[in-house]
């Protein structure tokens, strides 16, 4: 029953999304809720939203990579946004939510999915609704962030899609690996 | 009215090469002796094609060039000129000429015109001469169309066009059928000067035999003006071959001094009828705007073509496989409407059809990819050719199996690696006709190319009488070079390989074409990027053979599935030497924590997967596991996973698409069930373990970043 309508949901949802990719006049994002706060991808960005798939781990790979999964016979790395925030893990099942995004790297547009608790609704954020988010930029959480997005009340922390998603967490680890 | 030409300018450079690679294996093949006319036609045609196309697309550096050799051809074709072997050699060398322009070209450099304007100073040369001939033995000059044309080009620098000239244009009856409207080019002429057009009408038929569509009239039309002919021409250049057309310079004092043109050429057929659409990018303004011509560096990009040809006939059987997939889907979607138990016969009878289709499917698709390895053999008549007489010896090249399949991939990424082993043969193998006469062998020396399948490879020989390799000489230099040491004692086999380690080379004197000391090494490297392997066998006084092996395909992979904990991976099957399970008196335990299996005399480093890639694993000692033994870059590892599963052909996806690099890993694949295993690369493994930090180190440092 249950996943049932998980599925009506994204149904839904996708349908929404379409079309709001239609309308390009503005930036709009798409946000989902994780541990409590809601966050906002660039809708143009976003692939489809899709339930939980078993994943196969990847050996040495940064914490935040949960592994490879199979979409549609591509192999795209699942990234655990709790992770890279530095929040407590949370065990996953049918009604996780994964939203299959494309970034623009160096090498080209990967595709990837980032793990969620549930998509939440389709923001319209103009340029100066927007502020970087000064009190983050000492942290390395702060390389996921884009800024801080407000509309009325509610306030949404816009993602930065990069290669750092992808990328080692630990700056140390990095370097050994780069010299070994 | 303006076309986008540049959306047709790949499909012109891939029509010129094959063009270019007609008239370089038809060159090849002329018997000096006794000239065939068809190929001096081959020949023709395919440079006419390409003067044409770049013509029309305004690259005028090649449409000139090829104009010129176009002539010289078109001499020899008329019989008025006998070929000779120079003349081949030259030929040759515009052929690698009109190559280069049109690499650079479509890489967006301009054209390097140095090489083309000496070539062009020798064709005219040739042509000058000849002209004079032909002008004193044919007095009558009825047939001068090529003298003419000839003489059109010198005319065209030294005069630059005349007061104007006169023209008779008569188009054949199907001219608007191919696209190409007459009213169009006088407009072209029009913006070359004034033109004035009286048309002959004597030709039309009554109103009841007039066929709509074609073209009874004719035109006598008057251009004056400092337009070349050259430029006249253009505008006629694609109705030029089907219509009568007579160029006359207009001299104002009455007294001509330039026989009449006529152009007639029955055999060409203009196929890209549509191309009068747009002159406007040919326009010629006679300053060559060359200035950069030294500022280009000479470097010839290799651009790997990314479309492909497929016969009709494969695509034909795909479209035939997918129909019935449709209709065997169709069935089951019916079927599973309103399932019954009854039905489960019919189900199982689907299931199997669909496997069947798309198992067969699959096949096709990859017989797609696949080419005949005359792709990769046909530069070698050339190559071989230009050697040989560089070298001063005598060989004759034989290839075989020629038509077989071979995956396009492998076959653009063997290329270089069989030149340089075809090089070496040349170069250190076949001694020179003397020496050979002397050892009694026949003077010509023999180099075969041979091709055929083997299991799931295809293996490549390249084969040559020469000298063999000189064991002692190898010897001595590995040692010389601390390759090996003096006191080792290596069969014969053993020494034969060393020519592969890096760093090494037995050439006297480094020539211009092989011995460098870089050579073999990059030849075995590039072979093992490929999943194959090469080697040598060698009888000296004899000869060698050099055998490489290749998988058919880099798409798919014979995998062994293994586990470790609940991981799946895939060992590549090519890579295994053998699994076992373990006695504990085959383990002894080495100081600094790494365990070594000793196998027949061997020391085989244990490497366990599950404390390499960070999983949990079922069982964590050597004791309770299996051990598969594999071998990459001549290292062998003995690899510890928790159980042995299936063995099946996988196909491999990109893990680097979507994300980055893993040490240790080749690729990804899907299995079955839907799931992503990952694919063991063996080199980036043993490198991974921090085993065999010996000489073979750094070659595995290269290879494991590649082989994703």
């Amino acid at each position: 029953m249950n996943n049932e309508e998980t599925v009506k949901d994204l149904d839904k949802v996708n349908s929404e999304l379409s079309e709001a990719q239609s309308d390009e006049q503005s930036d709009q994002y798409l946000t989902f809720f994780m541990a409590g706060e809601e966050f906002g991808v660039d809708i143009l960005a976003v692939q489809e939203i899709r339930g939980w798939e078993p994943i196969t781990a990847i050996p040495n790979a940064p914490s935040q990579v949960l592994g490879f999964t199979n979409l549609r016979g591509t192999v795209a790395p699942i990234i655990d946004l709790r992770r890279c925030f530095g929040v407590e893990s949370a065990s996953y099942g049918s009604a996780t939510v994964v939203i299959i995004i494309s970034v623009e790297t160096a090498t080209g547009e990967k595709i990837m999915g980032i793990v969620v608790d549930a998509v939440s609704d389709v923001y319209n954020f103009s340029k100066s609704n927007i502020q970087p988010s000064p009190e983050l930029s000492q942290t390395k959480q702060a390389q996921y962030v884009k800024g801080l997005g407000s509309t009325d009340d509610k306030m949404v922390i816009l993602l930065e899609l990069t290669e750092q998603l992808i990328a080692d967490s630990d700056v140390v680890v990095d370097r050994q690996l780069s010299v070994g | 009215m303006s076309v986008d030409l540049s959306q047709f300018h790949q499909v012109f450079f891939e029509e010129s090469y094959e063009g270019l690679d007609v008239m370089e294996s038809a060159l090849l093949n002329i018997d000096l002796s006794e000239i065939d006319d068809e190929t001096i036609n081959e020949i023709f045609r395919a440079a006419h094609s390409i003067k044409g196309g770049s013509g029309t697309f305004g690259f005028k550096e090649i449409a000139e060039f090829t104009h010129v050799v176009e002539t010289l051809l078109d001499l020899i074709r008329s019989d008025q000129f006998e070929m000779k072997s120079d003349h081949v050699d030259l030929f040759l060398r515009s052929v690698d000429c009109i190559r280069t322009m049109i690499n650079q070209l479509e890489n967006g450099i301009s054209c390097d015109m140095e090489v083309a304007d000496e070539l062009k100073a020798l064709f005219t040369t040739l042509l000058d001469g000849e002209s004079a001939e032909g002008a004193g033995s044919s007095a009558e000059g009825a047939d001068s169309n090529d003298a003419d044309s000839a003489a059109a080009t010198k005319t065209h620098d030294s005069q630059s066009g005349a007061e104007g000239w006169e023209i008779y244009f008569k188009p054949e009856l199907d001219i608007l059928r191919t696209g190409n409207d007459p009213v169009r080019m006088f407009r072209e002429l029009s913006e070359l000067g004034e033109l004035s057009v009286i048309a002959v009408t004597d030709e039309i038929p009554s109103i009841s035999d007039i066929d709509p569509e074609a073209c009874y009239m004719a035109w006598n039309l008057t251009l004056f003006g400092r337009a070349t002919k050259e430029q006249v021409n253009e505008v006629f250049e694609w109705v030029v071959d089907d219509s009568e057309l007579v160029i006359t310079p207009l001299i104002l004092q009455s007294e001509p001094l330039d026989e009449p043109v006529t152009l007639t050429n029955e055999d060409l057929v203009v196929d890209e009828s549509d191309a009068t659409n747009e002159f406007e990018g040919k326009k010629t303004s006679d300053g060559k705007s060359s200035t950069t011509k030294k500022a280009v560096a000479k470097k010839d990009v290799k651009s790997e073509s990314a479309s492909i040809r497929v016969g009709t006939d494969k695509i034909d059987d795909l479209i035939n496989m997918v129909g019935e997939l449709v209709i065997t889907q169709s069935m089951l979607s019916e079927l599973g409407k309103e399932f019954s138990i009854e039905n489960m016969p019919k189900l199982m009878e689907g299931l199997e059809q669909m496997s069947m289709h798309t198992r067969e499917l699959q096949e096709n698709v990859m017989r797609i990819r696949m080419l005949p390895i005359s792709f990769a053999f046909s530069r070698f008549p050339r190559l071989v050719h230009d050697m040989s007489k560089n070298l001063n010896k005598k060989v004759e090249l034989v290839l075989l199996g020629e038509q077989t399949e071979l995956d396009k991939t492998v076959m653009e990424r063997i290329g270089d690696p069989l030149v340089h082993l075809v090089r070496n043969s040349l170069d250190h193998g076949l001694e020179l006709p003397e020496k050979r006469l002397a050892l009694g062998k026949d003077e010509m020396g023999k180099i075969t190319l041979n091709a055929f399948h083997q299991g799931g490879n295809i293996i490549i020989q390249i084969i040559d009488d020469g000298a063999g390799l000189n064991k002692e000489k190898i010897l001595s230099k590995a040692i010389e070079n601390g390759l090996v040491l003096a006191s080792d004692h290596l069969s014969d086999d053993q020494i034969n390989d060393l020519i592969f380690l890096p760093g090494f080379s037995t050439a006297e004197a480094v020539t211009d074409i092989s011995g460098r000391g870089v050579g073999m090494d990059v030849v075995r490297r590039n072979i093992q990027e490929l999943n194959g392997s090469v080697e040598v066998e060698s009888t000296e006084g004899e000869g060698s053979i050099f055998t490489i092996r290749l998988p058919l395909t880099l798409a798919i992979l014979d995998g062994q599935l293994i586990s470790v904990g609940e991981q799946v991976y895939i060992f590549p099957l090519v890579s295994i030497v053998e699994s076992i399970q373990t006695l504990d008196q085959m383990i002894h335990r080495v100081s600094g924590g790494c365990d070594v299996l000793r196998l027949r005399n061997e020391y085989i480093p244990i490497v366990k997967l599950w404390d390499v890639f960070n999983v949990k694993p079922k069982h964590e000692t050597v004791e309770n596991g299996l051990l598969v033994i594999v071998e990459g870059d001549n290292i062998k590892i003995a690899v510890l996973v928790d159980d042995l599963l299936g063995q099946q052909q996988v196909v491999i996806k990109s893990i680097r698409e979507n994300y980055r690099p893993v040490h240790g890993i080749s690729g990804a694949t899907i299995l079955g069930d839907g799931t992503v295993s990952l694919i063991l690369d063996i080199s980036g493994l043993i490198k991974l373990a921090g085993v065999g930090r010996d000489t073979y180190k750094k070659i595995s440092d290269d290879n494991d970043t590649e082989a994703a």
